[in-house]
Order: structure tokens, then C-alpha cells, then sequence
């Protein structure tokens, strides 16, 4: 199956990101790049500008823009004339989902600009799959791409991404879930026992993405480490302040995804009325 | 078998009424599950199906009340009003219950906060005032989140409010205000706004 990773606006960690698939010799094998930014391929990226290269997939990385030119030529013309022709697209990481890091009036994402649909290229709809995430997680894209190949059926949720990896968040999975439920925070940045949905940020509860399902590097996650989820899924990333919680009167602005406020806070006032032993000074000191 | 616990629960809350009533005129500790029973021409034997301690009686109503001033709370967080008019209607009700059901306030304040040692198992925390206390909360998360009160810590503004109120009752009930609670309202909740304010 052939591929093409094409770039607009980008740092190229989707790239770097991509080479950390664990087995990427063998997606190699399996899979072929006509062109991509950052290794050996069989054409230049002047020859996908000024020939029509025959693939299956087009990759597209980074943030949109009108007129944004590489090597003298619009970047979004070369796109659209290989969308035409693909079985499938998929935007790889959130610039290229929903505008991301880069995002301005003036750019958007390939279908989304945030969450609001964008106009652009809304023709490709059909055949996009939409793999946010800053940079997109490898097994996510590779699998995803397997997928595609072996013709299985992808359920998409309503940003066309895949439920089997954005259906849960980024909460389902993580070590801090026992702190989660008995609202027991961490005081300190860093700390890897107690909660840091309360104090330092985290995103996890409302944000789809699979990071605690399936680990970083085989072995960790940002929640693991001990840093919050910075919600890098989402079509509303970055937010500000990523380590601060924003709270109004002492509570969380953001709840969990689909819980209404009221059995929220009914929930919380129970489980913090304990004194839970166990957990009155930490297990293994960092 | 719905009709049957219908009933069941009909009768308890009677039971949590007349409790309530004896708790404040003769006083918690000298108000017995007997005459609680006597004052409802009931067996103690029966009240024990339906309340299993006086101590157990006590966290139920203290539930009760959360549940009657939530219920009425959460009607006003519903509303659409602006957050000075919520602020006037939950001193209303707040009042309102205290002037019609002096016996609830009054179990709250004398009973609930002053004998802790009744509720510390069973009603940990603010367990069994959740319902009141959650939507207190949502009143305070929704004004900071439209702009109209500021923000700041939980507590800090809920002792302000609750406080004012509670402090307002028990003068009430002590026979120390001149006028009756209602003619307060609109400088209260005028007082709490600029507190609260952003």
C-alpha cells in the first residue's frame, strides 16, 4: 500500500513521533512512501508537486493555510489534487485535525478550524480519518493504517476519529484513578501518588485519546510521569495555563466528560467527607 | 407493594415532623424515642421499624432538611435569573423556612452543628447536608462563571452567606430582632452581593 506524508505548517514532531513505532521496520515492509519529509523515498517532493504520483493514502501534517506556498508552490492545491485521488486521507496529529498550535483566523485544520467545520476541503469528508493529538500517538496511526489496509470497518465518533482509540479518554487507564475517586490530591508538581485534576491541570477526565491505554515508548504516559494531561487531543488544544486548574469558588470549571455538574459535586461532597488512612500519607516516598 | 412503601415512607417523614417539633420545644437530649411515640399515639416497638436509634433518627432528618432547602434551591439555580435575584431568593426561602418551619432551622443550628458527636459516623463531613450544599456550590460556580461574583475560595464565601443567615435566625430566635425576618431580605441579599461581587 502506498503512502504520502505531506507537510504544511509544522514542527515535525508527528514525524519523530511516528518513528518511535516500535516495530517500524516492519511497517516498512508492509507499507510504502512514495515521498515523505524525512526519509529515503522513491520521488522528490518536486516530483509529487509537478507529476500526479499514483497512492492509496494521503498523510497530512501540520496546519492549513490559504496561499501557504512551499518551494513556490500552494501546498493546499497539491493537497486537494492528491485528495482527488486517494482511497483514504487522514490528518496526522491536531494541526492538521483541527489547526492546533498553529491555529489563527487564517488556519484551520483540513476539515476543522477547532471544532467548527471548515469549509475547505469539506468535499473529502467521506474518506478522511481524523488521528488528532500533539504529536499523534504511533500505534494510533500505524494501526489505524493497518486497518485501512486489512479493510476492516472503523468506527469514527463525530470528528471522524476512531472510536477504539479516541471512544475512552485519556482518564481510563490512568494509575491516579483510585486519588481520582476519593478526591485525593497531589500537592506538589511532579508528585506520582494523588490526584491532579483538582490543582495542576489535568485534562484527562474530558479529554478522548487512548495515552494510559496504550503507553508511550511501551512505557509511559503523561500521567504516569507525573505531569497532567495537557488535553492534546482535543480540537480546543492548547489551552492556557496547561498546569493550573481553572476553578471557580473551589470547583473545576471542566468536569468529566457526559457528568451532569449536579452528581458531580453531590459525588465529590461524599467521597471528600472521608478520611481514608490509607491514603492520609504517601505509600512510597519520590 | 409501591403503595405499601409509600406509605412507609409517608409515615416517616410524620415521624421526622413530629421529632423535629419535640426536639425544639422540649430540647435534643431530653426528647426520647417514647415520647416521640407517645406524641404520635404509636408503640415504641413500631417506631422501631421505621428508626432503628434516636441517633439514626437524627441523621435522617438532617438529611430531610438538606433535601427540603436543596430541592427549593435547585429550582432557583435553574432559573434564569440574574445572580442578585438568585441571592434574594435563596434568603427568601432560607426565611421562609425558618418563619414556617422554625423547627428545621432551629434543629440545623442548635442540633446538627452543636452535637457533632451524634452525627460523626454516618454523616461525615458535609455528607448529610449534600444536597444543600451542592447547590450552594452550583450558585457560587455558575455566578463566577457568568461574571458576576468573584472568585475565590469555597468556604470564604460560602461563611459568608450561610453565616449571615444562620446569625440572622438565631437572633430571630432569640427575640432580639425588632422586626420579623422577611423586612430583612432585600438589605441581606443586597449585603451579600457587594460581598460577593465581582
Amino acid at each position: 500500500m502506498k503512502l504520502l506524508w505531506l507537510s504544511a505548517l509544522t514542527c515535525h514532531g508527528n514525524v519523530h513521533s511516528f518513528f518511535n513505532y516500535p516495530q517500524i521496520e516492519k511497517f516498512l515492509d508492509d507499507f510504502s512512501f512514495i515521498y515523505h519529509p524525512s526519509l529515503q523515498t522513491p520521488y522528490t517532493l518536486e516530483d509529487i508537486f509537478t507529476h500526479d504520483i499514483a497512492c492509496d493514502i494521503l498523510l497530512i501534517d501540520g496546519t492549513l493555510e490559504d496561499g501557504l506556498e512551499k518551494f513556490g508552490v500552494e501546498i493546499n492545491h497539491v493537497i486537494e489534487r492528491y485528495a482527488k485521488k486517494v482511497k483514504k486521507i487522514i490528518t496526522v496529529g491536531t494541526c492538521a485535525s483541527f489547526g492546533g498550535i498553529f491555529l489563527a483566523d487564517n488556519r484551520y485544520g483540513f476539515l476543522y478550524h477547532q471544532e467548527q467545520p471548515h469549509h475547505r476541503f469539506d468535499s473529502f469528508r467521506e474518506k478522511t480519518i481524523t488521528l488528532s493529538g500533539c504529536p499523534i500517538q504511533p500505534q494510533t496511526l500505524v494501526h489505524t493504517l493497518y486497518a485501512i489496509k486489512k479493510e476492516y470497518k472503523i468506527s469514527l465518533d463525530n470528528l471522524l476519529r476512531p472510536q477504539e482509540y479516541y471512544g475512552y479518554t485519556v482518564h481510563n487507564g490512568c494509575l491516579r484513578n483510585e486519588y481520582f475517586e476519593y478526591k485525593i490530591d497531589a500537592y506538589h508538581y511532579g508528585e506520582l501518588e494523588g490526584c491532579i485534576f483538582y490543582d495542576h491541570g489535568c485534562q484527562a477526565p474530558y479529554t478522548h485519546g487512548s495515552c494510559n491505554r496504550i503507553l508511550w515508548n511501551e512505557s509511559s504516559s503523561k500521567t504516569r510521569s507525573g505531569s497532567p494531561c495537557f488535553g492534546c487531543t482535543q480540537p480546543s488544544f492548547p489551552k492556557t495555563r496547561l498546569f493550573f486548574t481553572k476553578k471557580n469558588m473551589g470547583i473545576p470549571q471542566y468536569l468529566p466528560t457526559g457528568i451532569p455538574k449536579r452528581a458531580y459535586l453531590s459525588l465529590a461532597g461524599v467521597a471528600k467527607a472521608f478520611k481514608i488512612e490509607r491514603f492520609s500519607q504517601k505509600i512510597v516516598e519520590d | 407493594m409501591e403503595w405499601t412503601l409509600s406509605k412507609k415512607e409517608q409515615k416517616k417523614e410524620l415521624i421526622m415532623q413530629t421529632a423535629l417539633q419535640l426536639f425544639a420545644k422540649n430540647g435534643f437530649y431530653s426528647t426520647t424515642i417514647p415520647d416521640i411515640a407517645k406524641s404520635l399515639k404509636m408503640s415504641v416497638g413500631n417506631m422501631y421499624n421505621y428508626f432503628k436509634s434516636k441517633d439514626l433518627l437524627a441523621k435522617e432528618i438532617i438529611k430531610y432538611i438538606s433535601h427540603y432547602l436543596g430541592v427549593k434551591l435547585q429550582k432557583i439555580n435553574e432559573s434564569d435569573l440574574p445572580t442578585r435575584d438568585k441571592i434574594t431568593q435563596i434568603v427568601t426561602v432560607y426565611f421562609e423556612t425558618a418563619q414556617l418551619k422554625p423547627e428545621m432551622i432551629d434543629y440545623f443550628l442548635r442540633v446538627f452543628l452543636s452535637n457533632r458527636e451524634v452525627f460523626k459516623e454516618g454523616c461525615e463531613g458535609m455528607i448529610c447536608v449534600n444536597d444543600f450544599i451542592t447547590e450552594i456550590m452550583i450558585f457560587f460556580e455558575e455566578g463566577v462563571q457568568c461574571g458576576e461574583l468573584r472568585d475565590q475560595e469555597f468556604f470564604s464565601a460560602f461563611g459568608l452567606f450561610m453565616g449571615y443567615l444562620g446569625g440572622m435566625v438565631f437572633l430571630k430566635g432569640e427575640a432580639i430582632l425588632p422586626k420579623e425576618l422577611d423586612s430583612y431580605v432585600e438589605d441581606i441579599s443586597e449585603n451579600i452581593y457587594r460581598a460577593l461581587r465581582v
